[in-house]
């Protein structure tokens, strides 16, 4: 099975990005494929590698990436509600005249065209938010 | 990408109060491009998305409910509310947007995008979708 994940909620805020890797993880590990996974509204906020929580906690952002190097995994990020919410890789920040920029590099930014593609190209697509 | 898939786009949340609904419009516009099968469910509080005259100065949040009569344009012309959703909430058809769009095989005949469905219905039209996409 080709698996697509859309992400809505952000992390520790909401258990969404936990179950999602759960669920990726699982799926992975099954010899699913998955096709992408896809961060929009305040799932974006996963992909910030700036984010440092306590360390007997998990690290979200960290266990995506870690995931995705093995697998291979295709990370996109919604332009658009990333930047309303202040995620940006370096080209874009220096376009918006910004002096930081704080995409983890597992992550990439990109449209809601992605999205839509993966809506149509995977065979199922899991939507994890409330 | 030859294949056509139904995809439904499903809004259960008032328009204000969270950011849900114009991120939900958003990617329904994006998708548009995408030359599938697409429709819209509005139902529980997501039915107030589709409300006439909203006027949101007193808590300064954009009012992006024009672009709602925007979507026949873009051949997003298969728009579901749920019967039972308004009438929990003392709405009828006449306090929504009247969505339209233009009919192509009928000589471009002005019509209504708006489908009036009851609950069982709509889980019969869920079922039958490929994608759900949901907000």
């Amino acid at each position: 099975m080709k698996f697509a994940i859309q992400i809505n909620e952000g992390p520790y805020q909401h258990q969404a990005v936990d179950s999602a890797y759960q669920f990726a993880k699982a799926a992975l590990d099954k010899g699913h494929e998955i096709f992408r996974v896809f961060f929009y509204h305040d799932g974006v906020n996963t992909a910030t590698r700036l984010a440092v929580p306590p360390q007997d906690d998990r690290n979200l952002t960290k266990l995506w990436a870690d995931l995705a190097e093995q697998h291979n995994l295709d990370m996109v990020v919604c332009v658009a509600a990333a930047q309303r919410r202040g995620v940006a890789d370096e080209d874009e920040m220096k376009r918006n005249g910004k002096d930081a920029h704080n995409i983890h590099p597992a992550f990439r930014i990109s449209g809601l065209g992605q999205l839509v593609e993966a809506g149509v190209a995977a065979d199922r697509l899991m939507v994890f938010g409330d | 990408m030859s294949e056509i898939k139904k995809f439904m786009y499903v809004n259960r949340k008032a328009p204000y109060g969270t950011v849900y609904a114009l991120e939900s419009l958003e990617v329904v516009l994006i998708g548009a491009a995408f030359d599938q099968n697409v429709s819209l469910a509005f139902l529980d509080d997501g039915v107030f998305q589709l409300l006439k005259g909203q006027d949101t100065k007193g808590i300064g949040m954009k009012n992006f409910s024009p672009t709602y009569s925007a979507l026949g344009d873009y051949d997003v012309t298969q728009i579901y509310v749920e019967r039972e959703s308004l009438e929990e909430r003392g709405l009828t058809l006449d306090d929504l947007l009247p969505l339209k769009y233009e009919d192509e095989d009928d000589d471009w005949a002005e019509k209504d995008s708006i489908r009036l469905v009851n609950r069982e219905e709509l889980a019969g039209l869920m079922e039958d979708q490929d994608v759900m996409l949901n907000f």
